[in-house]
């Protein structure tokens, strides 16, 4: 599950590049503001998930944060277009527009998606031994997820799919792993 | 073989000797070479030791000389409406093209937009490029500058697009919605002369899209294979090989000058370019112009 997020994290910060140029161009500065905005929202989403993480984690709300970031991502879906022309038309600056815009319309998704990587690595930790064990391997394959992420889309998939399609397509493994983790705990409870 | 060889390293070391170089700089998007060769200044995107990536060249001798091909057909748009008052060009490289429009149209306002700042600065200092208030360098990307422009309902009588290079093309100039947005800010007797390719799979998607959004189009092209100007007009009184024809006769003389042959430009045209019209036009939700222009065509 966290190689898939890792996947998803950088598939649409990838797509960043194509759902901004529209609206602010194909300059430097506009990866300046994607790669700013996810690395906030992640850093925000690794402290809130590690404080969360303490009030005993299980796998039902591990599903459950893949449900919301799953929901989230339709901010981007719906509102890419709208909020693009929107921000376009009150920020003549391209730089402080594309600041704004990436906040808008990638902040929450993505901090979600930083939450739950703390929030594994309490999951899969049995004994303070071990913890590093835990949190390396799940970076291991968070990290790798990023990379085929990143590879995957900006090589192969836009060549076949639209932007929302991809995305629509995250989304839905999101959700499908979310489910799947909740029917997990169910069982086992 | 070893001949062979040998010939081949002399020919290479021929080319590094008498090309001098006489600026290098790494820009936000690129490393930027400025060659002297003969009398030709040229300045290029990538290493110059590779032949034939020059993105603009200057006769020193007489800069109003069109160098490459791809410029004079450019320059020869003017047979489609020869009185722009008010040009548009995109990418500005050496900004050869500028200054011979600034030469043959010294009243009409000329805006250059360029995306990188580094380019304007070595058209200046290397290319003559001489900043008027008739020929304007606007430092922006092409797309933000049309969509202002077209908020403000500006139009212009002749854009030039030509951003686009063989080995990189900005995506999002490449989409239904961008060229849309051209159309805005195109006035009802302009014309648009777009430099492209024609050797890869890129062609039928980007035929399909200037299909899409204009319907009809001509296409100028003197080589087979080699660089193709789309030109388009909304008056239909002026993209007509009658009107060209016309305005080869009135502006074959002055376009000499430049060393654009008008006849040959009139004879290049194809009023009925073919492609595979299954190609999807390019979208800003679809727009992999650098991954098609790596496919065969």
């Amino acid at each position: 599950m966290a190689f898939i997020m890792g996947f998803v994290i950088m598939s649409v910060e990838m797509l960043g590049g194509r759902i901004l140029a529209p609206y602010f161009g194909g300059s430097i500065h506009i990866w300046g503001s994607i790669i700013t905005v996810f690395m906030l929202a992640l850093a925000i989403g690794y402290a809130l998930g590690g404080l969360y993480s303490r009030r005993r984690p299980d796998i039902r709300k591990y599903g459950v944060l893949f449900i919301a970031a799953a929901l989230l991502l339709w901010i981007i879906i719906f509102f890419s277009e709208s909020l693009g022309d929107f921000v376009f038309l009150k920020i003549e600056d391209e730089r402080a527009g594309s600041l704004v815009y990436c906040i808008l319309i990638f902040f929450l998704p993505t901090t979600v998606m930083g939450f739950a990587s703390p929030y594994a690595v309490s999951l899969i930790t049995t004994s303070k031994e071990t913890s590093g064990v835990s949190a390396g391997f799940l970076y291991f394959l968070s990290t790798i997820g990023s990379a085929l992420g990143t590879l995957i889309t900006s090589f192969y998939l836009v060549e076949y799919f639209e932007t929302n399609t991809i995305i629509k397509f995250c989304s839905g493994i999101l959700l499908v792993l979310g489910i799947a983790a909740i029917l997990q705990h169910r069982k086992n409870a | 073989m070893k001949k062979i060889l040998l010939v081949i390293v002399l020919l290479q070391l021929s080319v590094v000797v008498d090309a001098k170089e006489l600026y290098r700089a790494k820009s936000l998007y690129r490393d930027i070479y400025v060659v002297e060769k003969n009398d030709l200044l040229c300045l290029k995107f990538s290493i110059p030791r590779r032949e034939d990536t020059s993105q603009s060249c200057m006769d020193r001798k007489n800069p109003l000389r069109m160098v490459f091909n791809y410029t004079r057909m450019m320059m020869a748009s003017v047979l489609v409406n020869p009185e722009p008052q008010s040009i548009l060009i995109v990418g500005l490289g050496g900004g050869t093209l500028p200054t011979a429009f600034n030469d043959m149209y010294p009243n009409a306002e000329i805006t250059n937009v360029e995306i990188d700042p580094a380019v304007a600065k070595v058209a200046r200092k290397y290319f003559d490029f001489n900043e008027t208030e008739k020929n304007q360098v606007v430092i922006k990307d092409a797309r933000l500058h049309i969509k202002r422009q077209a908020l403000k309902n500006k139009k212009y009588d002749l854009i030039i697009l030509d951003a686009f290079g063989s080995d990189y093309i900005p995506e999002h100039l490449t989409t239904v919605e961008f060229l849309q947005e051209v159309k805005q800010v195109l006035s009802p007797q302009g014309v648009l002369a777009s430099n492209t390719f024609s050797s890869s799979k890129y062609y039928h998607h980007e035929s399909s899209t200037y299909a899409e959004v204009f319907g009809k189009f001509f296409v100028m092209q003197t080589n087979a294979g080699s660089n193709r100007v789309i030109l388009y007009s909304e008056d239909d009184t002026l993209l007509n090989i009658k009107n060209i024809e016309n305005n080869v006769k009135a502006l074959g003389e002055t376009l000499e000058k430049y060393d654009v042959d008008a006849e040959l430009m009139l004879r290049s045209i194809n009023t009925m370019p073919m492609w595979n019209e299954s190609a999807r036009p390019l979208t800003d939700q679809y727009s992999p112009a650098n991954i098609l222009n790596a496919k065969e065509k």
